[in-house]
């Protein structure tokens, strides 16, 4: 049976916190369930029956492991390193998301719990909450801003054809940040009934952790292909990061290989310099929000700010408080990426491989094609291709004047 | 007695009376009408304050004080705004307790010890951060400590008992009873329920118990009245501003009547515990 979390990490500590980030900054309210969920998830996440269905749910429902693919052609193009991806958009569902949402489910079904709700951005984690919610009778309420009902239409359509209710929030700047709000108010108002699938590695403990140890698949898959496939370890690894639960679920089992380099792309909108960003790690600040203490987007006055970022499942002012860990310790590299380039990214790989990519993995993929140039053809990148485009086709084709 | 909530409290005792509590946010409907609102409050019978600190993200609010959060961060109303407004309120009224009811983001960013003198220095007495529970306050705690400031600590239905004992250690002041579970301003409050509670509650605090979420109008007001030592209602209040549309002195006297008759309900009741 595998351990969920192959890294020997000692982080969190017994109470979230990840050097001084992390934690659990909650009302009251809150308090208890939140023990009571990390009691289950301790119980279970060491339990052979737990692990044997979670396993088997993600070889035959999910269909991993998800495969690395060598992007042959886009490297010769971009002339440097060579480019693998690891395929999570093949899962099903389209993305990453899916893999926690299994975990998470199954846990609430061993706690009893007959509700499912769920914050989502892009409509990813919705649609993966909204799904596996189907699979197991389970009612799902999902939480999506209003802005990005618009934004995202296909996927809000998608959870209602899977049974789920998508509730349009309109309160504060009408993005993720206020469906997670939503969702917590939700949750204090249900608690009894109700889990709560957080979809990132953001919010009070134990979910950083949890979310993190459920995706770290990712990571434990694609170490192992890498040594099957080129005998080797990649040199750098590159993932985009919104809340940053793709990133870690790839970057945590390279952990302890010093000699692979670690990089989270963070939503550069504009620009980092305009103002209009969604890259807190870059250029924000620590503070508590959410659950957590972690780098924010922020005045300062200590209000949250709205962020910009092409990609929906970036549009996020906080971060996973482990990221926050790592660019202090300086493990993790964080930098940013605009929405141009990351067009450019999107319509690189879909002409050179025949692969569209979500425009968050298309973050990723622009700083891969940066890095790659600056490295001999020897050298490997190994991208987390966290998720497919075609949700993103109506935004790309409104970009080009296009109507679809 | 060291501060004005304990005063407070200890006057209430001997008139056998519960404490009316009401909370406004600062800012809403605009910056002007906080202190004029906060002397109304006090004039139609608040034996204290809570003022909301405007935050972007209230998860643990209702509607009601979210969109009163909005309404305040559209006038820019920061956190330095807040203890100004206090300290206004101060120059003439040196008796009734203020609250800040709050999110920890807009302390942190000042600095904990800046914060806590600045609070004290504008006549602050207690402050409850709604999303710091006492695992996470140790540095908050010494800054309050020093400043004597009273950490205000949320109690809810969920408590254990073991969670009780940790805050009755750490809350100075009053601790504040989450009457259901929920955010403010939206269920119906349950009295037989909350009674039930406050006596195992009474077990392990010390410290006055306010109740508060869900009380609506007088009649409820009394009801709570009768089973606690103090009543909070904010939404409600919030609520009876807005109707009075745009106008200072309409939002002005339609929120006194409204307190006018809470405070009525709360001192028909005579508190036999």
């Amino acid at each position: 049976m595998t351990n969920l979390n192959a890294h020997n990490s000692a982080l969190p500590d017994e109470r979230g916190h990840f050097g001084v980030y992390g934690g659990r900054f909650v009302a009251e309210v809150l308090m208890q369930p939140l023990d009571e969920l990390t009691q289950a998830y301790e119980r279970y996440k060491n339990d052979p029956e737990f692990l044997a269905e979670l396993e088997l749910d993600l070889k035959e429902y999910v269909g991993r492991p998800s495969p690395v693919y060598h992007a042959s052609r886009w490297s010769e193009v971009i002339g440097g390193a060579q480019i693998y991806l690891k395929r999570e958009d093949l899962n099903h569902t389209g993305a990453h998301k899916v893999n926690n949402c299994i975990g998470q489910a199954l846990l609430a079904k061993r706690m009893g719990k007959t509700r499912i709700i769920a914050e989502t951005g892009a409509g990813q984690h919705g649609v993966a909450s909204a799904t596996v919610a189907a699979r197991l009778g389970l009612e799902c309420v999902v939480y999506m801003g209003e802005e990005d009902v618009k934004r995202q239409a296909i996927n809000v359509f998608r959870m209602k054809l899977l049974g789920a209710t998508v509730v349009p929030v309109i309160s504060g700047s009408k993005t993720l940040k206020d469906a997670l709000n939503e969702a917590m108010r939700d949750w204090v108002s249900n608690v009894d009934d109700t889990f709560y699938i957080i979809g990132t590695v953001a919010g009070p403990h134990p979910y950083p952790q949890m979310v993190r140890d459920f995706q770290c698949v990712i990571g434990r898959e694609a170490r192992q292909q890498m040594l099957d496939k080129v005998g080797r370890l990649p040199d750098a690894l590159v993932a985009c990061v919104g809340g940053g639960s793709n990133a870690i679920g790839l970057f945590h089992p390279f952990l302890d290989d010093s000699d692979v380099k670690i990089f989270g792309v963070e939503g550069g909108g504009h620009g980092v310099e305009s103002g209009q960003h969604a890259a807190p790690l870059c250029a924000g600040r620590p503070g508590v929000l959410h659950g957590n203490r972690t780098y924010l987007m922020e005045d300062d006055n200590g209000q949250i700010i709205e962020t910009h970022s092409i990609s929906a499942g970036l549009d996020y002012p906080g971060v996973g408080p482990e990221h926050a860990w790592l660019k202090d310790q300086g493990r993790a590299h964080y930098v940013s990426i605009n929405d141009d380039e990351a067009l450019e990214a999107f319509h690189a790989l879909t002409r050179t491989e025949g692969i569209m990519p979500a425009l968050e993995s298309s973050h990723a993929l622009a700083h891969a094609a940066k890095l790659a140039k600056q490295m001999s053809p020897e050298q490997i990148i190994l991208v987390n291709l966290s998720g497919r485009g075609d949700k993103d086709i109506h935004t790309v084709a409104a970009l080009e004047g296009i109507k679809v | 007695m060291s501060n004005r909530i304990d005063q407070c409290f200890a006057s209430l005792k001997q008139e056998k009376r519960s404490a009316l509590v009401t909370y406004i946010a600062a800012g809403d409907p605009n910056p002007e009408l906080t202190v004029p609102l906060l002397h109304e409050l006090v004039n139609s019978g608040a034996d204290m304050i809570e003022l909301g600190v405007p935050f972007s993200d209230p998860m643990a609010d209702g509607p009601v004080i979210q969109a009163a959060c909005e309404r305040a961060l559209a006038h820019g109303v920061t956190m330095k705004n807040v203890l100004s407004m206090v300290e206004q309120f101060r120059r003439d009224n040196q008796h009734t307790p203020i609250i800040l009811m709050g999110y920890l983001n807009p302390i942190e960013v000042m600095g904990y010890e800046i914060f806590a003198k600045a609070a004290k220095q504008a006549g602050v007495d207690g402050v409850l951060s709604v999303d710091l529970p006492p695992e996470e306050g140790e540095e908050l705690l010494q800054a309050f400590e020093a400043a004597q400031i009273a950490p205000i600590f949320l109690i809810s239905p969920t408590t254990t008992t073991e969670r009780v004992q940790l805050i009755s250690k750490v809350a100075k002041g009053f601790v504040y009873y989450v009457s259901l579970k929920g955010v403010t301003g939206v269920k119906t409050i349950d009295v037989a329920a909350v009674q039930t509670k406050l006596n195992e509650l009474g077990q392990y605090l010390n410290l006055p118990i306010g109740v508060g979420f869900g009380i609506k109008d007088p009649q409820s007001a009394a009801a709570v009245a009768g089973v606690a030592d103090a009543v909070v209602v904010g939404s409600a209040i919030i609520q009876q501003s807005q109707q009075a549309g745009d106008n200072r002195d309409a939002i002005l006297s339609q929120v006194s009547q409204f307190v006018k008759s809470l405070r009525q309900a709360v001192a028909q009741v005579e508190k036999t515990v």
